[in-house]
């Protein structure tokens, strides 16, 4: 009885009786209220036979006037913005009722879907929050200086992979960037086009010698590549901070941040990731990796407990792989150990000719043999000591070394874009969608003298499916319908 | 001729100055450069959230029977944890406060400590059943044991009843409107969470509290303020109650479940009904929090998003915000009609992007959050000093407040029949 009592006020607002428990019964049983007991039973029971509530239904069709509609279903009527069946219900409220009680409807607009205009600026507008979150809470140094930032490329199957991350992270710098591009081999179209994409200043110089294959000897002509690249920071007096960016390196945004605070040479720590090359068929490398416990190991600089420049911090692994080690002592000995220009800033000024305030410990770079004596930025310095430990004396890694390439020599598409489109293809004998018939297409041109590698299907058809599985090296089957066969030109 | 002048000239420039210098006290650091985090807040009532109640009032503290109190409390201790639990915390704070006085002749405020939310459901949720003749109960008492009441029957008086609907009594809209606020408390100043303009369960005179908030368990999930904000509009909370309106319509008068219907595959709208654990770190890295009606028009959501940071966007057709004469709330949130619910992310994201800047920097100010919260022990510029400030602008009392002796305007016999019976 209590139940049926309940169910009663669906008319009007049943809210959270449910909820609540039972709530006390306390209205009095009128001969009204009996009566719309009695019918509900019988809706009760004739839902019961018929398998659905009409009891609702009933009401509402014999007591409401407005149409009934399904919210959030229908689209579109007179009104754009549609709704359910308006309420008609008790407002015992005063003066001015803004808001009625009772059911309103759910509006739904006709496309309830995101627009891209706002969708973009509602990104411009959480840009410029992050922008202002920025300047208000991160330390940041008042007046920043702009960021020199060499690379040493040269034209490879990685080299889109790897220039493009690096040219994307330095777009996300908030300092003015100026980027120096050394290439081997000289300038290359490929290169250029990818660097000028990024809306940097960019300064691209070729190298007039070819990137050898064996790992010493391309590590020792990168030096030199830099080497040249600090040449034309000397010949062009360009005013920031030094850093250097291998293209394979991933580099945290906290590191220019970090960097800034550079007065005249520091270094930070560098994670060098092992998989260094992979067409290093070293003994010495296998066995490093086969012993290493951990994965990555830290190259940097070491302080002592009043956050004073003390030493080096190579692993014995890396010396390993470098083949140095390195030691400062009071009588400034000599280095013997390779370490990687990617854990060294410089301040610009260093450079220069002839800059005013340049300390006596930097040696002069227009006495030294550059392409002898030049191989760490450390050789610029006379006095070791003066070395900076940035980054909390190089507690934080910011910058990971990871040399990953292809075999020397791999074949990739120029461009790595392949044009005009290939129109074979052949279907796989194991895919994932067992259900489609592996048809297979005449073969109108078996040979292309396109690209030596296999046949892939068009990039239009790759847009249809949209599987988000990038495999170059195998086919994929196309449904029949899906199937287009594009003539190839001859 | 030159009297007359002169007077309409000192005239004109009083005027100007009194128009001048609210201007300029809400202008004030906007000047001071761009890059100041935060800036003042003043109100209607002018740049009163830092004003201190001390020595502006007495308050005199009737001591009831333990049974509605501390009895209340020691069956249910949930009642300290809950949303409403600001009555309990009020009473607590004034015992100790400097603006308690144990002498009722120089008191200019009766405060009257009964809990009625804290009879609550195995759920936790509070049965307002009882509280009209607990309510009612206890102003019998205090009537006949002090003369206070009589004397200006209870125009002097002031109340906490922080549920659904305030003094109404009732969890469930229609019927509390039926109820209408309870007979015996038409003249008390009532302070409440519930504020609805036109609204039967909203009197004249009432002061509007925020929803009691836990501040240690806020304060814990702080994160660091250089996290950028990635999340455009953030909410986690029911859409629709299938529990008790499963058809949709009636809760949040359908304005939840337009946002569910039209934003849930919008990726600016980081919106669902679970309950992650990080639900406090995501608020401080969103730009917008919705804070929508429910059942009831206000939420702790309005709580949580100034104290983290995350502009208030306010779906609730004319609600009444908490210290709405002290906080200017339209300077600080986003006020959605329920009608443009649909169009939502038009209007979020046409707001220009200084005015976005400005708002938040009225949210980082610190007396802004203070005012929301109710902290244990107290500390100055918090709600409950929030509400003493508003008890105090009340002041001095009108002659009205003062019945002439044998004079009656409250009818003791009024309101439901249930209500009569002793407690």
């Amino acid at each position: 009885m209590k139940l049926l009592a309940m169910q009663l006020g669906h008319a009007d607002g049943q809210s959270s009786t449910a909820l609540r428990g039972l709530s006390p019964f306390d209205s009095s049983k009128s001969p009204a209220t009996v009566f719309w007991l009695a019918v509900h039973a019988l809706c009760c029971l004739g839902s019961l036979v018929l398998g659905f509530r009409f009891s609702q239904l009933l009401v509402f069709l014999l007591f409401s006037t407005s149409p009934i509609f399904r919210a959030a279903d229908q689209t579109a009527s007179d009104n754009p913005i549609f709704l359910l069946s308006n309420p008609s219900s008790t407002t015992v409220n005063q003066s001015t009722p803004h808001v009625a009680v009772g059911r309103h409807g759910i509006r739904v607009r006709p496309w309830p879907h995101p627009d891209p205009i706002e969708v973009m600026r509602a990104h411009q507008i959480i840009e410029r929050v992050q922008r202002e979150q920025r300047a208000q809470f991160s330390a940041r140094n008042p007046d920043p200086r702009s960021l020199i930032v060499i690379t040493p490329t040269y034209v490879r199957a990685f080299q889109a992979m790897h220039l493009t991350a690096l040219m994307h992270t330095l777009m996300l710098v908030p300092y003015e960037v100026v980027w120096i591009v050394v290439e081997a081999s000289g300038v290359s179209s490929e290169t250029a086009s990818l660097i000028e994409r990024s809306g940097l200043q960019t300064v691209h110089v070729g190298f007039e010698q070819e990137m050898p294959a064996a790992w010493e000897e391309r590590r020792s002509l990168e030096a030199k590549m830099r080497v040249h690249a600090l040449r034309i920071v000397r010949e062009k007096n360009l005013d920031g901070v030094v850093m250097f960016a291998d293209d394979s390196n991933i580099h945290s945004m906290e590191l220019f941040d970090e960097i800034q605070a550079v007065k005249w040479i520091g270094a930070v720590s560098l994670g060098i990731l092992p998989h260094s090359t992979v067409d290093e068929s070293d003994q010495a490398v296998s066995k490093i990796m086969n012993e290493s416990k951990s994965l990555i190991t830290v190259q940097g600089p070491v302080c002592n407990s009043a956050n004073q420049f003390i030493g080096w911090r190579t692993d014995n692994r890396s010396t390993d792989m470098h083949r140095g080690g390195t030691q400062v002592d009071d009588q400034g000995s000599h280095l013997t150990g390779k370490l990687e220009w990617a854990g060294f800033v410089l301040n610009s000024r260093m450079l220069w000719k002839d800059a005013e305030d340049r300390p006596e410990w930097v040696k002069d770079l227009g006495s030294l043999n550059w392409d002898i004596d030049v191989d760490s930025p450390l050789s610029l310095l006379e006095d070791l000591s003066v070395l900076e430990p940035l980054g909390n004396c190089s507690c934080r890694l910011m910058v990971w070394w990871l040399r990953v390439e292809a075999r020397p020599g791999s074949q990739f598409p120029k461009g790595w874009l392949i044009n005009p489109p290939l129109g074979i293809t052949v279907p796989s004998k194991r895919t994932p969608w067992h259900n489609a018939p592996p048809e297979l297409p005449s073969i109108e041109n078996a040979s292309s003298d396109e690209e030596e590698i296999d046949q892939h299907p068009t990039e239009n058809q790759r847009h249809e499916r949209s599987f988000g599985i990038k495999r170059w090296h195998k086919t994929e089957t196309v449904e029949p319908q899906l199937l287009r066969r594009e003539p190839v030109e001859n | 001729m030159k009297m007359w002048a002169s007077s309409s000239f000192f005239f004109f420039v009083g005027l100007l100055c009194t128009h001048l210098s609210p201007v300029s006290a809400r202008i004030g650091a906007s000047d001071s450069g761009r890059t100041q985090p935060t800036e003042r807040i003043s109100g209607s009532a002018g740049d009163v959230l830092e004003d201190d109640p001390v020595g502006r009032l007495k308050v005199f503290v009737y001591e009831l029977p333990s049974k509605y109190n501390k009895k209340i409390l020691q069956k249910d201790p949930r009642c300290l944890n809950h949303m409403f639990a600001a009555e309990i915390y009020m009473h607590r704070f004034l015992l100790s406060s400097p603006v308690r006085t144990l002498n009722p002749e120089e008191a200019d405020w009766f405060y009257t400590p009964v809990y009625t939310t804290c009879d609550l459901t195995p759920n936790g949720l509070p049965l307002p059943f009882k509280s009209p003749r607990m309510m009612r109960s206890a102003i019998q008492l205090i009537s006949s044991n002090w003369p206070y009441w009589n004397r200006t029957e209870g125009a002097d008086h002031f109340f906490l009843v922080p549920h659904d609907f305030g003094a109404c009594f009732h969890y469930q809209e229609e019927k509390a409107i039926e109820r209408g606020i309870l007979p015996l408390l038409q003249r008390a100043t009532l302070v409440q969470t519930f504020g609805q303009r036109y609204h039967v369960c909203l009197k004249d005179g009432s002061i509007t509290i925020p929803p009691y908030a836990p501040p240690q368990k806020m304060q814990a999930h702080l994160i660091p303020e250089k996290t950028p904000r990635s999340i455009f509009v953030y909410f986690r909370g029911l859409f629709y109650d299938v529990g008790n309106d499963p058809e949709g319509g009636y809760y949040a008068r359908g304005a939840r479940a337009a946002v569910w219907e039209n934003f849930k595959d919008n990726p600016l709208f980081d919106i669902s009904t679970e309950h992650p654990s990080t639900y406090y770190e995501d608020m401080q890295r969103a730009v917008f929090c919705l804070c929508p009606l429910g059942w009831a028009p206000w939420s702790p959501r309005l709580v949580e998003a100034v104290i983290f940071g995350c502009i208030p966007v306010i779906i609730a057709d004319d609600i009444v915000l908490p210290f709405a004469d002290a906080i200017p709330w339209e300077e600080i949130g986003v006020f959605v009609d329920e009608k443009d619910v649909p169009n939502l992310d038009t209007i979020l994201t046409s707001i220009p992007p200084e005015v976005i800047l400005r708002k938040q920097r009225l949210l980082a100010n610190p007396s802004m959050k203070q005012a929301m919260l109710f902290p244990q022990p107290a500390q100055p510029g918090d709600a409950f000093h929030q509400v003493l400030n508003g008890l105090a602008r009340k002041l001095p009392h009108g002659r009205s407040v003062y019945l002439k002796p044998g004079q009656k305007i409250l009818n003791w016999t009024a309101g439901p029949v249930g209500d009569l019976k002793p407690w």
